[in-house]
């Protein structure tokens, strides 16, 4: 080879490991080297490692729609976006949206939402570790603080309303191997995901729950952030949510409103 | 050389409480620092409780320091992170690339042994070792494809990145034995030619038989125990070279650990009979 070839190689061999079988392309010593059968091996093992990369980071869709048809969308989804980075954990952002758009999923019209959720797992598995704010530091707040000091949620912590459908459910019956699927209440469900000590967990949100954890996100004060989620719903109980919130580890500490109000 | 690593295993999460149990002597794991490139949570919390209790190899898969461009700056100071805070016994990566244009293919792709090759790898490995301030092994390719651009023999090429960058080498027998199945040519005179001196680490792992070619084309897929073939050429290098740490790699159908430790007391044994001569 001639010298700088080294990139026009790359560039020759990476489009081949893409493209059909037994088409000829533009470099006539990869098309040598494609037509060998060990070619193969590559375009396989490259095919391979991202759809077991998905089928690792979306095991709830997967089991929803079996691994057949799991792992021939996944190479659908592959084929037309391979990873930016080798650390595949973070594989398939976009999967959600992907499977939004892909025909065949047409008939489960929820399975973008619990790929979502699969997806927020994975965020919280990796998340960078925290401190859990201590419930007994909101409890000692008097009404004049809580008009100053806001929530900040854990480093861990994703969250998301789901208004079509029994996201949660759907998603934690399909994620546990032995989920039970029984009858489902079919109303808008949210879902929470925390990571506080080791492993992640997860419970159900209602909609004035995510209000309040974006408000909260968004630099609201506590009273702020009641005042959004009361918008959203107005007979929601905040003090059984708020419980509810520092119990499963949603913040990490106590700060001052930053929403420049 | 690291004498007191004798043989190791690659550690799976499934393992995780076996591993850190097992007190066995010589024993070390090694993990592809991939998995483990996190803000936080258990990964890391894992591998610190493995840590602590026995020496630890990184073992990169995705540097791609055969590639036509630096390695990417981002991974490198990932890895660089890792290696600072777990203080691995050993680091290793692989002769080939993966990322190119923005994309990563998870793969080891191949790469053709010319001039210009040789100074890109010596350039990559170099900024490697300067960033990660240690001295890395580079590993030896599974072939599947016969390339007419070869400039240099493998050993020659191996032997001369070695030389100019001062980096060690990983001998994957399993490599040598699949390579030379498939390009023709002998996986015995391949053991016998490599340069003892380098060898800083030795990887054996099993290998599977195409589907659709049949045994002509051996596939390097880590989904089976170690074949006889491959041992007998192990045996052969470590009573040439003399003992190395050693490592049992298994990805796909994982046994259980305890039939991995099997594996690895065999390789234990060979290790501690060719360290005889040197204690008598």
């Amino acid at each position: 080879m001639r010298s700088s070839n080294l990139a026009a190689f790359q560039e020759a061999f990476a489009r081949a490991l893409l493209a059909p079988q037994r088409v000829a392309g533009t470099d006539a010593a990869i098309d040598r080297l494609a037509a060998q059968p060990g070619f193969a091996v590559y375009r396989n093992t490259v095919m391979k490692g991202c759809i077991d990369a998905l089928q690792a980071n979306y095991p709830a869709v997967a089991r929803l729609v079996g691994e057949e048809w799991f792992r021939a969308a996944a190479a659908v989804f592959a084929h037309h976006a391979l990873p930016q980075h080798p650390t595949l954990l973070d594989y398939g952002a976009r999967y959600a949206v992907f499977l939004e758009s892909f025909a065949p999923a047409a008939e489960l019209p929820y399975l973008a939402d619990v790929a979502r959720l699969d997806r927020l797992w994975s965020e919280a598995h990796v998340a960078a570790d925290a401190p859990v704010l201590d419930p007994a530091a909101v409890a000692a707040l008097g009404e004049p603080q809580m008009r100053q000091a806001r929530l900040v949620p854990h480093p861990t912590a994703r969250w998301r309303w789901f208004e079509q459908a029994p996201i949660h459910a759907i998603w934690s019956r399909n994620r546990a191997c032995d989920g039970e699927i029984g009858e489902l209440a079919w109303r808008g469900e949210g879902a929470l995901l925390t990571r506080p000590f080791g492993e992640v967990l997860h419970c159900p949100l209602g909609r004035a729950g995510a209000a309040f954890l974006d408000a909260c996100a968004g630099g609201e004060s506590i009273h702020g952030a009641v005042v959004v989620a009361l918008d959203v719903d107005e007979h929601a109980d905040f003090s059984a949510l708020i419980s509810q919130l520092l119990a499963a580890g949603a913040f990490s500490a106590l700060g001052r409103r930053d929403n420049g109000v | 050389m690291n004498l007191s690593l004798t043989a190791g295993v690659g550690l799976k999460p499934q393992h995780f409480g076996q591993a850190q149990a097992c007190h066995d002597d010589g024993l070390w794991f090694e993990v592809h620092p991939e998995n483990y490139m996190v803000d936080g949570g258990p990964r890391l919390a894992w591998l610190e409780a493995i840590r602590a209790v026995h020496p630890l190899s990184l073992h990169g898969v995705a540097l791609s320091l055969a590639g036509a461009s630096d390695p990417d700056a981002r991974h490198l100071e990932r890895l660089a992170a890792l290696v600072e805070r777990f203080e691995p016994a050993l680091v290793s990566e692989h002769l080939a690339w993966s990322q190119w244009g923005g994309v990563y293919r998870p793969d080891l792709l191949p790469v053709p042994r010319t001039s210009e090759a040789l100074a890109r790898v010596v350039a990559n490995v170099g900024r490697t070792q300067d960033r990660l301030r240690r001295r890395i092994a580079l590993e030896n390719p599974s072939h599947y494809l016969a390339f007419e651009q070869h400039e240099f023999g493998e050993i020659e090429f191996l032997a001369e990145i070695a030389r100019r960058s001062g980096c060690a080498l990983l001998l994957d027998v399993n490599n040598v034995f699949v390579s030379s199945n498939n390009l023709g040519g002998s996986a015995a005179n391949y053991i016998d030619a490599v340069p003892g001196e380098l060898v800083a680490e030795v990887h054996l792992a099993g290998h599977s038989t195409d589907p659709l070619q049949g045994p002509r084309l051996l596939i390097d897929s880590h989904d089976a125990p170690v074949a006889a073939a491959v041992w007998a050429l192990y045996e052969r290098l470590i009573a040439r070279i003399g003992p190395r740490p050693t490592l049992i790699e298994r990805d796909e159908n994982l046994p259980s650990f305890d039939e991995l430790m099997a594996e690895r007391a065999r390789a234990h044994d060979v290790l501690a009979a060719a360290r005889l001569p040197e204690t008598a």
